[in-house]
């Protein structure tokens, strides 16, 4: 309804802000008796901390304190959790190490906090910062999964024998291979999903500040989540009671998953504002910090096999991964490889059998968790590369396998928990392949092999799981929060409406789609609706937002309240009018009595709610409602990515000439930010795939650990996007939304790396397909022709 | 970053005596290797003496086919001046794609070159232009400049006031851009300087790829000299042995490279 309302290109109202540089950003937030900390940091990848020599340091000219890892747990500050349970296959529940904010005993990665320094100014603080003096007994340490598991292996935590976190499994083994015994063909991959690091335009930040009169705190973060932030510093760690804690996540800029999370800088910080007796800390992580302690990305090796009859059809599934969860684990590091990951290996089809085998490892290296797609992305890229070697190995079109294993009938049950509620995995193909003009693709390849250059066209029909929730169901799987979101829709007197939300957006555009629902129900301008996220003293409890779950869910519990607001002004308006409740009407901002001229402007209603004057008998003052959503499944975006790739045989460099999207996104709000949220998470998913690798040396140093070393995706490097939608919607909420945050990061790395493999006619690749890597496999497939 | 004095040279003169008083100085041009690797406290020079307003040195000077550019002409005047643009395209076209825009417009000639990167742009260009390098004490062939990496003939308080040489028949740039950081992975600059037809004079500089910093190829000058043509590289090998091998590229596939992109270059020169 209306220019502002459902599926309007309502311009994002946030943008004036944050392009004009107003943005406010917890490092643009200072107060009065602001400090500053800088962290001392560990240059060993492995090492026992021998001695801690702050003497020096603390002469130095406005140092107010210098804080290490035994006081901090000697005030009683709890080790970092990881708050979602999982249990191996054996049914012995996951071996967690203990993750002190600062380092006690050992440092296990670099970058690993020591000590703290807060001084007056930052530039005093990081001079006394240079001055702590640690002495280290640097110890042999281990970087990859692989060798980590390996007998003779360094052992980095006590709790974890041979360093594994958990075995676990999901699906009917014994059923899988049987499935195998009767197969007609089987097909093998061995693939790894590479390593990232988040990249945030905004760096993590804290600002922490005491009143010691109150005794009460208030945080300054790059959060997701501040609500959660808040329950998780207060009960786990015990840096202060829920009411004495304040968080406030304010303009955040970009977190892609690394803001979920509670870092140790943020406990760090809070608690050494009390400590140090001052009014306030605060810390900005420079790049550098940021590349070195944000939770990494991803990180799996798989090994996987497909079974197929005589017909194509998929029997069976069998996969073992192994996932590198680094030096400790991060909050909900031990969902992505398993619930989030596993629970979608059966991608959009028929697959009556499948079994997964996951290992979880600790290495040297920094944390790893959620990033852009969590677990769904590694899932994707290893269904959609097995589609296309199996299609090149039953000598059939990828296309043509694709749609003969193709699920059809909703709801349908996967075997590995997945309900699937809706989708047209056709509609999705048919529209790509036509955007793509794949018909042609022959003609475009014979004019790039005369110009000396190979080309090569691949596809990935992804499916993905956004919401999580229902809160029963991730609490039986283990995860230690409930899922739902909340709502509060305030109509002020004069008609205007502040909608608070336990979501919070870092660069969704919340404040344009929620309002277009206000928007959407009442007929109000834009401009008279206000979105309240992020701050725990002004919105009521709220979960966040990461797994592309604030339309889903947040916005169905702005849904509820909106019924809630809209049932109670038309009873309101009915008493005023005198007419019958079911008979009034709200549109474009007035209050009418169907079929007649009689009729109220909606601010005059809202009025009357407030003077209480003239209220049905009964019936409280004021307009005000919330809701808690808990929605009943996940939901399931779908969609077809085609890549065309020009590969340059001489230098390995390898062109997206074009890429077409086609997603099933369910009812969509506000079509130009849902374009948006696809173009970005396309260029990570082609980052992923051509550029970004976080390469570690031997020694647990990180290679690629600044700008000049870790290629992100620049416009020049992305082709214009074709992106398209089909419509089904979500059976499971009120609008029938699915989520789009994260597809385009999840659904576009095999089809990248499906196209080059295709132009290279072998598989032998490994992802991120930088020139290095293209050129050497175009050598190596060269060799095989030459060999044959 | 640590503390450190800033001070603004008046002339040439002012500049050497400013360094010399100073305990520990370093000239400042543009300051976009200097001031990154102060902000990450690797550097701590104890004063830091602006050259760039010393008044005419960044003139960009031509006289028929004689170059003379003031050591502190940003990348952007190299890129955009008229009539060097005239004379040695190839270097303007390599100036206009050294780093971003913010790096060419504070970036400066003589700070590249002083700086020597082993993968910087510049000093293949000097190599195969044959230029001089004048210094506020002498002047220098580039071959005898650069020495090392990140190492030239520089000494304490010597700075570079200006570069000339004479433009070449014709030349150019291919550079392969290390994927991040979009410095050379291997870059050459093939410069054909006519001499005679029975000894035409080519010269070669490669930057990017070598372990030991930038370098002429003789061995394709001598191959050029014979035929000025792509294909006649073909029979040149790039040792791998003296290779740069780090996470974008291995001694093998910058070997390749360095062929690959000397081949585009002596296309392009035509
Ligand atoms: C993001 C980025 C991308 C870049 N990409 C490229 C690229 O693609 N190709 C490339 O070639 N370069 C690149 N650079 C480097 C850039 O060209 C720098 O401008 C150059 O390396 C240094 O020049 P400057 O004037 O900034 O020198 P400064 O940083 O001021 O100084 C560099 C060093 O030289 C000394 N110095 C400065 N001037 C003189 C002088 N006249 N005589 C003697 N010593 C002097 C200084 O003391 C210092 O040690 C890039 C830099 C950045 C930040």
């Amino acid at each position: 309804m209306g220019v502002e309302g459902i599926g309007a290109r309502v311009l994002r109202k946030e943008d004036k802000r944050f392009i004009t540089g107003k943005g406010r950003y917890t490092d643009d937030h200072n107060v009065q008796g602001q400090h500053y900390a800088v962290f001392v940091r560990s240059p060993h990848a492995y090492a026992k901390i021998k001695k801690i020599n702050i003497k020096n340091a603390m002469k130095m000219p406005g140092i107010v304190g210098i804080f290490d890892g035994k006081q901090l747990t000697g005030d009683g500050i709890g080790n970092i959790i990881c708050g979602w349970m999982v249990h191996s296959k054996d049914g012995s529940p996951m071996n967690m190490g203990a993750w002190s904010a600062l380092a006690t005993e050992y440092v296990r990665y670099v970058g690993d906090a020591v000590a703290v320094v807060v001084g007056e100014t930052l530039a005093q603080a990081q001079a006394a910062a240079e001055a702590v003096d640690v002495d280290y007994k640097v110890l042999k340490g281990v970087v990859s999964a692989e060798e980590a598991m390996a007998s003779g292996a360094p052992q980095l935590h006590p709790e974890a024998a041979n360093n594994i976190i958990f075995d676990w499994e999901i699906g009917d083994e014994a059923a899988t291979d049987a499935a195998f015994e009767s197969a007609a063909n089987v097909v093998e991959i061995d693939i790894r999903n590479n390593r990232l690091v988040p990249n945030p335009m905004e760096p993590r930040a804290a600002l922490a500040q005491y009143d010691a009169a109150e005794d009460h705190f208030t945080l300054h973060t790059t959060s997701q989540n501040p609500h959660v932030a808040r329950l998780v510093l207060s009960a786990f760690y015990q840096v202060a009671p829920e009411n004495k804690l304040r968080v406030i996540a304010p303009d955040v800029g970009g977190g892609f998953g690394a803001k979920i999370y509670i870092y140790p800088e943020e406990i760090v910080c809070l608690w050494a504002a009390k400590k140090a007796g001052v009014e306030a800390i605060k810390w900005t992580a420079d790049r550098g910090e940021a590349f070195l302690t944000d939770a990494h990305g991803r990180d799996h090796v798989s090994k996987a096999r497909m079974a197929f009859d005589a017909n194509n059809k998929i029997v069976g599934l069998k996969v073992e991964t192994l996932a590198n969860l680094g030096a400790y684990m991060s909050l909900f590091s031990s969902s992505v490889p398993t619930y989030l990951y596993a629970t979608l290996l059966s991608g959009q089809y028929n697959i009556p059998n499948i079994h997964a085998n996951v290992k979880t490892v600790y290495t040297n290296t920094v944390p790893v968790d959620a990033y852009r797609g969590a677990g769904r992305p590694e899932a994707t890229y290893l269904v959609e590369r097995m589609m296309t070697t199996a299609a090149r190995q039953l000598g059939i079109d990828p296309a043509e396998l694709r749609r003969t294993n193709f699920v059809r009938e909703f709801p349908h049950q996967t075997p590995v928990i997945m309900c699937y509620d809706a989708g047209d995995f056709d509609a999705s193909l048919d529209a790509a392949m036509k955007a793509s003009d794949y018909a042609n693709f022959g003609k475009r390849k014979a004019k790039s092999e005369k110009k000396g250059m190979m080309r090569g066209i691949g596809m990935s029909c992804y499916i993905e799981a956004c919401g999580i929730a229902p809160s029963a169901a991730v609490g039986s799987l283990g995860a230690g929060v409930g899922l739902w979101e909340s709502a509060e829709v305030r109509v002020n007197p004069v008609g205007t409406v502040e909608v608070l939300t336990g979501s919070h957006s870092h660069g969704q555009g919340h404040e344009t789609t929620f309002a277009q629902l206000v928007s959407d129900r009442f007929g109000l301008p834009s401009e008279n609706i206000q979105i309240v996220h992020g701050d725990t003293d002004k919105v009521q409890f709220g979960m966040g937002t990461y797994g592309s779950r604030s339309g889903a869910v947040g916005m169905s519990a702005i849904e509820k309240a909106l019924d809630k607001v809209e049932a109670k002004a038309k009873k309101i308006a009915a008493h005023m009018l005198e007419a019958a409740e079911g008979d009034i009407e709200i549109k474009d901002g007035e209050v009418s009595v169907k079929g007649t001229d009689k009729k109220l402007g909606w601010h005059e209603v809202c009025l009357g709610a407030y003077t209480g004057h003239n209220l049905p008998e009964g019936m409280e003052p004021g307009l005000k409602e919330g809701a808690f959503y808990d929605p009943t499944n996940f939901t399931f975006p779908a969609g077809c990515y085609i890549c065309e790739v020009e590969i340059d045989p001489n230098t390995g460099v390898t062109s997206i000439e074009q890429f077409v999207a086609a997603d099933d996104f369910g009812k969509i709000i506000n079509p130009m930010i849902v374009e948006g949220q696809v173009h970005g998470g396309l260029a990570q998913g082609i980052g992923q795939a051509l550029m970004e690798n976080a390469t570690y040396d031997a020694d647990g140093q990180l290679l690629a650990a600044s700008y000049m070393d870790y290629q992100m995706p620049r416009a020049a490097d992305l082709p214009n996007f074709q992106v398209s939608t089909t419509e089904t919607l979500c059976p499971g909420n009120p609008l029938g939304i699915k989520g789009c945050g994260e597809a385009g990061a999840i659904g576009s790395p095999p089809a990248v790396i499906n196209a080059i493999t295709d132009a290279l006619g072998h598989n032998e690749l490994a992802m991120p397909a930088t020139p290095q890597n293209v050129w050497a496999a175009v050598q190596a497939g060269g060799m095989k022709d030459a060999a044959e | 970053m640590y503390e450190t004095n800033y001070t603004r040279a008046k002339d040439a003169a002012d500049a050497a005596k400013k360094s010399k008083a100073a305990d520990d100085a370093a000239y400042l041009s543009g300051g976009m290797t200097l001031l990154p690797t102060m902000k990450q406290r690797l550097a701590a020079p104890s004063d830091l003496i602006d050259l760039t307003h010393i008044k005419g040195m960044n003139a960009i000077t031509v006289s028929r086919k004689q170059v003379t550019i003031g050591a502190t002409a940003t990348h952007a005047e190299v890129a955009t001046n008229a009539k060097l643009m005239k004379v040695c395209p190839s270097l303007s076209s390599l100036a206009a794609h050294i780093g971003d825009p913010h790096v060419r417009n504070r970036g400066t000639i003589g700070g590249s070159i002083a700086n020597n990167d082993p993968a910087a742009d510049y000093p293949s260009a000097m190599i195969a232009l044959d230029a001089t390098i004048v210094t506020n004490k002498r002047k220098l062939k580039a071959e005898k400049f650069f020495v090392g990496l990140f190492e030239t003939a520089l000494k304490e308080d010597e700075f570079v006031k200006e570069i000339s040489f004479t433009a070449p028949k014709s030349g150019a740039y291919a550079k392969f851009p290390n994927p991040a950081s979009r410095y050379a992975m291997a870059g050459v600059f093939v410069a054909h300087h006519g001499g005679t037809k029975a000894k035409p004079e080519i010269r070669v500089g490669i930057t990017g790829a070598s372990q030991d910093g930038v370098y002429r190829a003789k061995d394709m000058e001598k191959a050029l000299a014979a035929n000025f043509a792509p294909e006649a590289l073909d029979g040149c090998t790039v040792d791998e042995g003296n290779m740069l091998s780090d996470i974008h590229g291995s001694a093998a596939y910058r070997a390749n490279l360095v062929k690959v992109m000397a081949k585009r270059a002596v296309a392009a020169a035509g």
